[in-house]
């Protein structure tokens, strides 16, 4: 391992590589690429410290435009790769880049099992709800009916939420966030970054050639104040306008929109990113019966898949001592000859 | 321990020498056959015998007791010269019920030692397996063969009625009765059987008990009762002096891992998913966490090889195993590795197919897949190992290459070799050829993909190297910048370079054996595990004078610089395998020769009788 001095104060310019970005004018992803270059001079590690591997997408592109180490590797099987690589390197931090065809379709499983195993990686998932890379199919977020070129009757197939999925894999840290709003998503970056475990962050991502707007509830200035539910730990869940703010309340398992002004405040539904079983129900809330929550949904603290691993192996070498080839070969029944 | 064993009593009746003899217990799956064939195994060899073992059971796990399918056999051949196969015909057969008669009589000799359990041989057994009538009425098997009808199951329960178990448990020493009786037959030492027994029921001392006292019991009622009227003895078998242990293809593979990892001191992180046959190198593995042998069970097969190209990424050694239908599903993965230039060893323990096939049964007919079953020019480096105990080097090798030029290797293994066993003079690891490994850490003139001059490989980089952060990928590179590329001519140069990187292992090949004269009518040409068949047909055929010789191929992707010059030294060749014809294409192919085959197809080892009279069919045909 190379000797980690105290990293130097690094800008966002120290994680642009020398590659020319490849992405459609406009595309939502430039604005994700310029938020994590800069948020992570904040993380603290050092440059050639950070690995991000992606699979195959648009999305995929994302390791060669950062100046770390990158691996751009094959459809669906990033978590896979990742998983390898911190087991054989834990000192690595290594992020994760997908997409919604990448990581829900060709991936689901490596994304399923990433996930519960808890490996120590940081996962984005740019959903842009179809396929861009090969020029407009539905994807498997892509909302029923959806008419596209692989499907001009509409789309047969019900569409899948990122977060509830991993939060049904049993993830440790939940988020969703926005390409459009460039600070917030940066903090929801940064503290997935810093989660200890398999941190999963659904990007909300415009893909303006093939699919413009599919999240513009999100973007329109007026229909956002309605659907843009901002989840802060501790505090009520509100949306709506500035004079008549809304909110969540819950009975029993089943959420209901409120009128702030007509419900008794301790009656609100008061957000805590500890609490697993809500995380599920706001996973499970989308327009236009709800606003879409946006933050953490959950963050709570499980040990690491290769941590566990690793201790396992620290164990026994400490209770028998360091393998030894040429002790192993004679062991158990051996005979001689001449 | 001991090379003298003395065994309980010396028999008092004659003794007949043998060269080798071919055993093979059978039973229901429940009879605990593999165990007994094992401890007949570690007798022999105590005793010095060369031997090798074909275990062969049910892909059931419960097959239902008494049934045809649910028979569970271990052969074994053991001499006093060199044994290469688990031979083809019986000397003897134990059959432990009325399926295991049945499925196993055919392969045993005219006048071989037939011994039954008479006590399985009542209606609802006999009906399972399908007779009418009991086969042992029947006056033609007494003619046919040897046959001695042993009550075992009641001779283990009144050896047993003083000790304190039930029923039951008292039946199921009865397999180690039968142990004792063969043990007797064939003078082979109980001792070390005594001491596993001892070992393995250390927690239960009427289990250990129960257990010697029939195995003694087996062995006095060879000794006493007055159908058996001589025994055999075996000569110890001229071996090479040393250390020998039994192992098996796959722990032998496991091992190999473990002392490549010893010797270049890097993480080795082994992915797998559990696949008959292969599962038992996971297995091994896993119990080895002191040698930094770092072992995950994926979630799936692309997962696996997956893991080991994130390892690899790293810094590491991936490694993984699997059997054919997991061997197609790495192909996209592999071509990653093959792309990204990055050390990886995948094992095919090949099973027969297609598809889930017969997965306990082997085969040889994955060659053509790991040579080129995946998309687009994907050369990788392919070896097989010859043997159970070669399966050892062969890992070693195979990561000592992958290391060395950065690329993938598959290795040929297969459920025979798998899980066949032989006497193994134990290596010492230090004699072992070293792996260099070297780490780029040098940012000058770094770029991800200038090569070394000798191998072609291109530079092994660390992540956690400061100043030498890059990106690579599955996309076309450039040469030596590594930046993703579109240009015809680089990609033109790139197919060359990847192919051409791979056939400089060449270099790393030592010259050819030939086993027999250097020119003749005839040379046998093979690979893998029919290693054994091969050299005991071809021996055979030499002793009568005739002019023929054999090659065993270990690697197979690149082949041996010196292979076209020994073909060109014989009027004929033939290639057998247990496959439809792979390797024999190849040889067609690369050096237009009129090379034919010899394949059959049916989930075993070659027979070695039949490959006898094939080349001498062969050598009697004129041109
Ligand atoms: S196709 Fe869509 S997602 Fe892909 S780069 Fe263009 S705009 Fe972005």
């Amino acid at each position: 391992m190379s000797v980690t001095e105290a990293p130097k104060k690094y800008t966002k310019k120290d994680f642009e590589s020398d590659q020319d970005v490849r992405w459609c004018p406009g595309c939502g992803d430039y604005a994700i690429l310029s938020a994590i270059q800069k948020m992570m001079p904040d993380l603290g590690i050092p440059r050639e410290n950070i690995v991000f591997i992606s699979g195959i997408g648009c999305s995929s592109r994302f390791p060669y435009y950062m100046n770390t180490y990158g691996f751009h590797t094959i459809h669906g099987r990033a978590p896979a790769i990742a998983t390898g690589l911190r087991l054989a390197r834990p000192d690595l931090k290594v992020f994760v880049v997908t997409g919604d065809g990448d990581g829900l379709s060709i991936g689901g499983n490596h994304l399923l099992h990433v996930l519960r195993r808890n490996v120590n990686v940081t996962i984005l998932l740019f959903n842009n709800r179809i396929y861009g890379l090969t020029k407009g199919q539905y994807s498997p977020t892509s909302e029923l009916g959806k008419v596209t070129k692989s499907s001009p009757a509409g789309s047969a197939d019900r569409p899948v939420s990122p977060c509830a999925f991993a939060l049904g894999a049993g993830a440790t840290f939940v988020a969703r966030t926005v390409d459009r709003n460039v600070a917030y998503m940066e903090e929801t970056l940064r503290r997935a970054a810093q989660h200890h475990g398999a941190a999963f962050v659904e990007i909300l991502q415009n893909c303006n050639v093939y699919n413009d707007l599919a999240w513009n509830v999100l973007y329109d200035r007026e229909s956002k104040i309605m659907n843009d539910l901002r989840l802060e730990h501790g505090k009520p869940l509100l949306f709506g306008p500035v004079d008549d703010r809304h909110g969540l309340v819950l009975e029993g398992a089943t959420p209901r929109v409120v009128r702030v002004k007509d419900a008794p405040e301790r009656a609100l539904w008061v957000h805590d990113d500890g609490n697993t079983w809500k995380a599920h129900v706001l996973s499970q809330l989308c327009t236009p019966d709800f606003p879409i929550p946006i933050g953490i949904l959950m963050q709570v603290e499980a040990p690491a898949y290769e941590e566990v691993l690793l201790e396992q192996e620290r164990a026994a070498i400490a209770e028998r001592g360091p393998g030894d080839v040429a002790k192993l070969l004679v062991s158990g029944d051996t005979w001689r000859i001449g | 321990m001991s090379d003298a064993v003395a065994s309980p009593a010396t028999a008092a009746k004659p003794r007949r020498q043998l060269d080798r003899a071919v055993v093979r217990f059978a039973g229901d799956s429940g009879d605990g056959m593999q165990v007994t064939g094992e401890q007949f195994a570690t007798e022999a060899a105590w005793a010095g015998a060369d031997l090798v073992t074909l275990p062969n059971f049910p892909a059931e796990i419960r097959a239902p007791a008494g049934t045809l399918f649910g028979v569970s056999s271990y052969q074994l051949q053991f001499g006093s010269r060199r044994v290469y196969t688990p031979g083809d015909r019986l000397d003897c057969l134990v059959a432990m019920n009325p399926a295991a008669l049945k499925v196993h009589q055919r392969d045993l000799k005219d006048g071989g030692l037939l011994i039954v359990n008479t006590a399985a041989f009542e209606k609802k057994n006999l009906d399972r397996a399908g007779y009418t009538s009991n086969p042992l009425d029947d006056p033609a098997l007494e003619d046919r063969y040897r046959l001695h009808k042993v009550d075992i199951t009641r001779l283990t329960m009144d050896a047993l009625e003083s000790v304190p178990l039930n029923v039951k448990e008292k039946e199921r020493c009865k397999n180690f009765f039968s142990l004792g009786l063969v043990s007797w037959i064939y003078t082979r030492p109980i001792e070390p059987t005594v001491a596993w027994i001892t070992k393995r029921f250390a927690k239960n001392p009427a289990f250990v008990e129960a257990n010697t006292r029939a195995l003694k019991a087996g062995y006095h009622y060879g000794e006493t009762a007055e159908i058996f009227t001589e025994c055999y003895g075996i000569e110890p078998a001229e071996m090479p002096p040393g250390l020998y242990r039994s192992i098996t293809g796959n722990r032998a593979l496991a091992w190999g891992i473990l002392a490549a990892a010893e010797r270049t001191k890097l993480t080795v992180v082994y992915g797998a998913y559990p696949i008959t046959p292969a599962s038992d190198v996971l297995h091994e593995i896993s119990l080895h966490k002191r040698f930094g042998v770092r072992a995950i069970q994926a979630e799936d097969e692309i997962a696996a090889v997956g893991t080991i190209i994130g390892a690899a990424f790293g810094g590491a050694i991936g490694v993984c195993a699997s059997s054919g239908p997991g061997i197609a599903l790495k192909a996209e993965g592999v071509n990653l590795a093959v792309m990204a230039e990055l050390p990886i060893v995948i094992f095919d323990v090949q099973r027969a197919g297609p598809s889930t096939g017969l997965p306990t049964k082997t085969e040889q007919a994955d060659l053509l897949m790991a040579l080129h079953g995946r998309n687009s020019e994907s050369p990788v480096v392919v070896l097989a190992p010859m043997t159970p105990g070669d399966c050892f080097f062969v890992a070693y090798e195979a990561i000592r290459i992958a290391v060395k030029y950065m690329v993938p290797v598959i290795v040929l293994s297969d459920g025979y070799l798998a899980s066949g066993a032989e006497p193994w003079l134990i290596p010492d690891p230090k004699t072992l050829p070293d792996i260099p490994v070297s780490f780029r850490t040098n940012p000058e003139g770094f770029a991800p993909y200038v090569r070394d001059e000798a191998t072609l490989a291109r530079p092994w980089v660390r992540p956690g190297t400061a100043g030498l952060e890059h990106r690579i990928g599955g996309l076309e590179k450039e040469n030596i910048t590594g930046n993703v590329s579109y240009d015809a001519d680089n990609h033109d140069l790139m197919v060359r370079l990847r192919a051409e990187k791979v056939r400089r292992v060449a270099q790393e090949i030592p010259p050819t054996t030939v086993n027999g004269p250097a020119a003749g009518d005839l040379l046998v040409v093979g690979w893998g595990s029919t290693y054994g068949t091969i050299t005991a047909a071809v021996e055979e055929v030499q002793q009568s004078g005739k002019a023929v010789a054999s090659v065993h191929l270990r690697h197979l992707n690149p082949l041996p610089p010196d292979l076209g010059q020994i073909l060109r030294q014989y009027e004929r060749i033939l290639v057998p395998e247990i496959n439809s014809g792979q390797l024999v294409r190849i040889l067609r192919a690369e050096y237009l020769v009129d090379a034919v085959g010899f394949n059959r197809v049916r989930g075993l080892p070659l027979s070695t009788e039949e490959l006898r009279e094939a080349i001498e069919q062969l050598l009697k045909e004129k041109r």
